[in-house]
């Protein structure tokens, strides 16, 4: 059901970015958004393409593994790329009866597919080279702060990483649950959408109950083993700072300088993206 | 000094279970505990046996402080559970394994589940990192420390939720009908586990279930009906009075079942035979 998901999937490997603190990597998936939804001209394009190609040859996860990922959205790209080819005001290039295609329209979905694109490979190799465990580290260390303000940090981080806990066993749970429908005659392939979803009535159910009850035994279970908050816990694996973090948040730095020197500069350069 | 002795001590304890109806009235009670005295001394490794509803998993949440008893009162090592002020300590001193594997693993690593005790705790870096090495070596799992815990089987994810109750030094290990969703062969690997622990480490361990051949090697135990205890005594007293056991709904070791069968045909055979090899010496001297 499941088994295309990368998104949020972790490749084991030994590369300098598996290794890099995830507060760099969180903060460098920010600055990467950042370079990619600002950058214009075909310089800043080459400049954020450049970036891209450095990460994927530095993360050593094989890249068709990367554009597994892209499958279960490229839908999404198609359907955006659709309207904004013909919906978008601008000089027409080409009409037949009331469907017209404009110039602005054809260079948004061109750019806009690609920032999909790169963005949806960008932010999948940090979580293909950070694990579930120093994600929500990395978010509680990097958020920490806002704890003064009484935001429930250190709990929202706990409940990802016991969401990702999680993820696998109830798929297993949801596929078993499928499964003893069928054996009992439940049709969940035939009718149309709205058979199809009410049939999943009857795996919905089971699967909600079943999660309840799992959410009251891990609570027992974390009381019992004196969880009690995030106030006075320590960690076996504290976050700390190497060279290489500091180095790579020059990189990332001058990258993001460079996207905005370039856009400065190139802002009536030809293709004008 | 009593204290020191009896690592456990529960006096007289009640706890019911209220069902409610709509507006919040009580349908019915259901008393789980019913004054139930109980105690364990340290070192010992002591049974609970009892059928489902019998309330023995209430008994054992008692003793962890997940939960305080109406009337009465249980002290674990010497503190009182109805204090606020001593329950993390209590669980510190008191650990305990549930009967779902999956339901107690928290992290999805298991090295960093067995540290999340300590973490807890606040103990240091350096030394939660020393004592996951030393629990998950104690349960035989160190090469899968940096495996995810879904790929383990039901008895090595036991083994995990050990190594992580071991990881806080407990004085005490409490085991929730562990063994209830394992294999013969997971079964057998935590029944072990225990027995080192208790033989090597001196820990004491309070073993609940309702398979009476997993007590054959027990202390002392109870066993429970009702809310009440039903039965207490070594092993082989309690092996011995079969109809208690059978009112109980319990079902005898195959082999004591096998030698009270014989015993009942007029065979000379004392009753509470506890293993293959005294059945074999009693039906020697049959002659």
């Amino acid at each position: 059901m499941f088994k295309d998901a990368t998104l949020g999937q972790f490749y084991p490997a030994d590369s300098i970015l598996h290794r890099l603190d995830p507060r760099v990597k969180l903060l460098g998936c920010l600055v990467y958004i950042i370079m990619l939804f600002s950058f214009k001209g075909l310089p800043g394009f080459i400049l954020v393409t450049a970036f891209l190609v450095l990460i994927i040859v530095l993360c050593k996860v094989p890249f068709s593994f990367m554009v597994k990922g892209i499958r279960g959205i490229m839908i999404l790209i198609i359907i955006a790329a659709v309207f904004n080819i013909f919906f978008t005001p601008g000089d027409v290039i080409w009409q037949w009866k009331a469907i017209k295609i404009t110039d602005t329209g054809l260079r948004n979905a061109v750019l806009m597919t690609i920032r999909m694109f790169y963005l949806i490979v960008g932010t999948s190799i940090m979580t293909l080279t950070t694990t579930p465990n120093q994600l929500t580290d990395g978010m509680e260390k990097q958020f920490a702060p806002l704890e003064k303000i009484n935001v429930p940090v250190h709990d929202v981080a706990m409940m990802m990483s016991i969401a990702l806990r999680f993820i696998p066993i109830l798929t297993e749970e949801t596929n078993k649950i499928m499964n003893a429908q069928k054996s009992r005659g439940a049709d969940f392939e035939t009718g149309n959408v709205f058979q199809r979803a009410k049939a999943m009535v009857p795996i919905l159910v089971p699967l909600f109950v079943n999660a309840f009850r799992r959410a009251n035994d891990l609570a027992l279970a974390m009381e019992a083993r004196c969880y009690a908050g995030g106030v006075g816990r320590t960690k076996m694996h504290p976050l700390k700072y190497q060279t290489r973090d500091f180095i790579a948040y020059i990189i990332l730095f001058a990258f993001l300088v460079g996207v905005f020197v370039l856009k400065h500069f190139f802002k009536y350069m030809i293709l004008g993206m | 000094m009593q204290n020191m002795k009896n690592i456990i001590k529960a006096e007289k304890i009640l706890y019911e279970y209220f069902r409610r109806d709509e507006e919040g009235n009580v349908e019915s009670i259901n008393t789980a505990l019913d004054h139930i005295d109980f105690s364990v001394n340290e070192g010992q490794f002591v049974g609970i046996a009892g059928h489902n509803g019998s309330g023995k998993s209430t008994l054992a949440k008692h003793i962890n402080a997940l939960i305080v008893p109406e009337e009465g009162t249980v002290e674990v090592c010497g503190m009182d559970t109805k204090d606020e002020e001593n329950q993390l300590e209590i669980r510190r001193n008191a650990g305990m394994i549930f009967q779902n594997p999956d339901n107690q693993i928290i992290s999805s690593i298991v090295e960093e589940d067995v540290g999340f005790g300590p973490e807890n705790l606040g103990v240091p870096s350096e030394e939660i990192i020393e004592r996951v090495e030393r629990a998950l070596k104690a349960v035989d799992m160190w090469k899968y420390k940096d495996a995810s815990p879904n790929r383990l089987s039901g008895g090595q994810k036991q083994r995990v939720a050990i190594a992580g109750v071991i990881a806080m030094n407990p004085k005490c290990i409490i085991f929730d009908e562990s063994t209830a969703m394992l294999d013969p062969e997971g079964r057998a690997d935590v029944l072990s586990v225990a027995h080192w622990l208790n033989k090597e480490k001196g820990v004491t361990i309070l073993w609940i279930t309702h398979y009476m051949e997993e007590l054959v090697n027990a202390d002392f135990i109870y066993v429970m009906n009702e809310g009440k205890v039903a039965a207490t005594g070594t092993p082989r007293e309690i092996f011995s009075d079969v109809e208690t056991v059978h009112e109980c709904h319990l079902a005898l070791p195959q082999i004591t079942e096998l030698a009270y069968r014989l015993h009942e045909d007029g065979l000379d055979i004392p009753l509470g035979i506890l293993s293959e090899d005294e059945l074999e010496e009693a039906l020697c001297h049959l002659s």
